[in-house]
């Protein structure tokens, strides 16, 4: 049992007809809860729940001051490989794409690695492109030696490993899984992956709880918001959470909820997600899953991201670069155009005036061999 | 110093210990100390970089205080023992508050593995304090083990719900015979009150003071609230009954 005979339960809901069927009393009664079900979740992601997103923020804000108080936690990518061999067809990485590949050697990721820390960032992210030939799980782990003598916390986002290649890296001490479904909507999942190991849908659904599996110590997933009606993947992300949270009481599973941007091709997006939208998905993410993590990265645009930071939001990316090297060098071809291009002291900055606490470390590495 | 708390060989004259978690900015400890009158801090170890000068929490707690990190983010005995030495090893004392936590939606602690942390770290010679569920059998295992001291929750971390677990704690207390401080849950004065007046040795809040509209304001009110308590508690609560008691008996006469 995984979460994919959840999913195909969940699938046979009528989302087009339910939607319409919540009212402004459904919404209500979801509030006025302190543990929600999924249709209380549906409630709050139905059309209704759009003319309350003041009550679900009111109590969402409550509910994160109470469980994370004004902390927020800061975090960058670091993108140290572009190389490819799916064929995507929102992604600049695709590999249908002629660009100059990069791929940094464990100097570059050094160098890299210096210039991100001495920004004062504890935490970083660590991405390649899909490719197991040119970044394979031994130059991940090698790569991860290095970032050790930089970082207290170390996060991942790579092609969906096995269990055992997961529990090499968290015996490297990598901490955090960060994996995008990018679809839930499996008939949409096999329209936009049209080659490559990615078109499996279901090794990528099953690659989150493999990584709690192999015990890493938070899991952080998401949907990209747009490929399909962004209601129903909303929902699909929420629930895949739950899920998880429940298997894996001592992961901590965060949620994040990066809209389309646009990249290298000219892929445009079905469901087309809103401010109004991303609020909403948001809110009722807090609601459903209260001392779930709440990421969000710089594809928002600075001016709404200093708005949705009071909203939920737990996690936040800054001083980012989605180009390999692109701390160090001229940089790469960028997987996608970010929106808030703020350094990290003009990130901290920000929280501090906004009331929050930014927080640069949260973890140490406690893996063998730690440098600790 | 009279009616002092003793832990870890040293004399306590306040019963409020603080956190350092969920503030606006770090920069607010120092008042807060000053204002709660409190002597003890707990610190998360994972919140800690000695290398940054402007983010690093310990430089905002003023020397006096007897720091107490914690292995917040544990989930196992080996976790916290690990995080204990590097705290030690980072020049934070031999003070340490166990938390060893598996369960990321309630926060709610394993006793099983606190009992095993501390059973490493006492004989390691750590002044060990577990956060942990007021259960008895518990209690007296830690206290075996080593702990000087323990520290049940009264409700869930962060939830501000009170003393919901006052019935247990109120055992813990009778028989555990080591001095027994509520961790979590406390939410207001009065109920910080109410734990002292059980017998409480002392309170550890952080959420209450930090998600207040003043936190200073409130950090003072704890204060207060704490020290009313205990001196009720050594005052000695009269006792409760069901019925009035008429000042002037009825068969009074018959005492003449």
């Amino acid at each position: 049992m995984s979460f994919y005979e959840s999913l195909t339960i969940l699938e046979r809901i009528p989302f087009r007809e339910l939607w319409q069927k919540y009212t402004k009393d459904d919404v209500m009664r979801a509030l006025a809860k302190e543990k929600l079900d999924k249709e209380d979740l549906l409630a709050l992601l139905s059309p209704a729940a759009s003319w309350h997103l003041e009550e679900m923020a009111q109590k969402a804000q409550r509910i994160t001051r109470s469980h994370f108080g004004y902390a927020v936690q800061l975090f960058t990518p670091m993108y140290v490989a572009d190389y490819c061999v799916n064929h995507c067809t929102y992604c600049s990485f695709s590999a249908i794409h002629d660009f100059p590949r990069k791929k940094l050697s464990l100097e570059q990721v050094e160098a890299e690695a210096a210039a991100i820390a001495s920004s004062g960032l504890r935490h970083i992210l660590l991405l390649t492109g899909e490719s197991r030939k040119d970044s394979p799980v031994g130059y991940v782990k090698d790569c991860v030696k290095v970032l050790r003598k930089y970082f207290s916390s170390i996060s991942i986002e790579v092609n969906p490993l096995s269990t055992e290649e997961y529990q090499e890296l968290a015996d490297t001490g990598v901490d955090g899984l960060t994996l995008f479904q990018e679809v839930y909507h499996q008939e949409t999942y096999r329209k936009l992956h049209v080659k490559g190991p990615k078109r499996n849908f279901r090794a990528r659904l099953d690659a989150p709880e493999r990584g709690c599996q192999a015990g890493f110590r938070s899991v952080n997933i998401g949907a990209l918001l747009g490929l399909y009606d962004w209601r129903q993947e909303a929902f699909m992300t929420a629930m895949h959470a739950r899920y998880l949270q429940d298997r894996y009481p001592g992961c901590e599973i965060s949620l994040s909820p990066p809209r389309f941007r646009p990249y290298l091709g000219s892929f445009n997006p079905e469901s087309d997600v809103t401010d109004r939208a991303l609020v909403q998905i948001i809110l009722a993410y807090r609601l459903f899953l209260p001392r779930s993590g709440i990421t969000l990265s710089t594809r928002e645009p600075a001016e709404l991201r200093d708005r949705l930071v009071h909203l939920g939001v737990t996690k936040m990316s800054a001083g980012v670069s989605t180009e390999v090297g692109g701390h160090t060098s001229d940089g790469g071809t960028p997987q996608f155009e970010i929106s808030d291009s703020r350094s990290v002291p003009e990130i901290r900055d920000m929280l501090y005036g906004s009331g929050l606490q930014p927080v640069f470390k949260d973890w140490d590495i406690l893996a063998e061999g730690s440098v600790r | 110093m009279q009616d002092a708390l003793h832990i870890g060989g040293k004399a306590l004259s306040s019963r409020l210990f603080i956190g350092t978690g969920k503030y606006s900015r770090n920069t607010l400890i120092p008042e807060v100390i000053a204002r709660s009158g409190s002597e003890v801090i707990t610190v998360a170890l994972r919140r800690v970089d000695p290398s940054s000068q402007k983010e690093n929490i310990l430089s905002h707690i003023p020397p006096q205080m007897t720091l107490l990190p914690n292995t917040s983010g544990a989930r196992t005995a080996e976790e916290a023992v690990r995080i204990a030495r590097l705290a030690r090893a980072a020049g934070m004392g031999n003070w340490v508050k166990i938390e060893v936590i598996n369960d990321q939606r309630y926060l709610l602690p394993d006793n099983l593995e606190t009992i095993r942390a501390t059973e490493i770290l006492a004989a390691e010679g750590f002044v060990v304090l577990p956060y942990m569920s007021p259960d008895l059998s518990a209690a007296l295992r830690l206290r075996d083990a080593g702990a000087a001291a323990v520290m049940p929750l009264g409700a869930p971390i962060g939830s501000n719900r009170g003393l919901r677990t006052k019935e247990l704690i109120g055992i813990l207390i009778e028989e555990a015979g080591l001095p027994v401080i509520v961790d979590a849950g406390i939410g207001r004065p009065s109920e910080a009150a109410e734990a002292m007046e059980m017998g409480a040795a002392a309170v550890l809040l952080n959420t209450a003071i930090a998600t207040a509209r003043d936190p200073l304001g409130m950090a003072e009110a704890f204060r207060g609230a704490v020290a009313a308590g205990r001196q009720a508690y050594l005052a000695g609560l009269g006792p409760v009954q069901q019925e009035a008691e008429a000042s002037s008996p009825l068969t009074g006469f018959l005492n003449v």
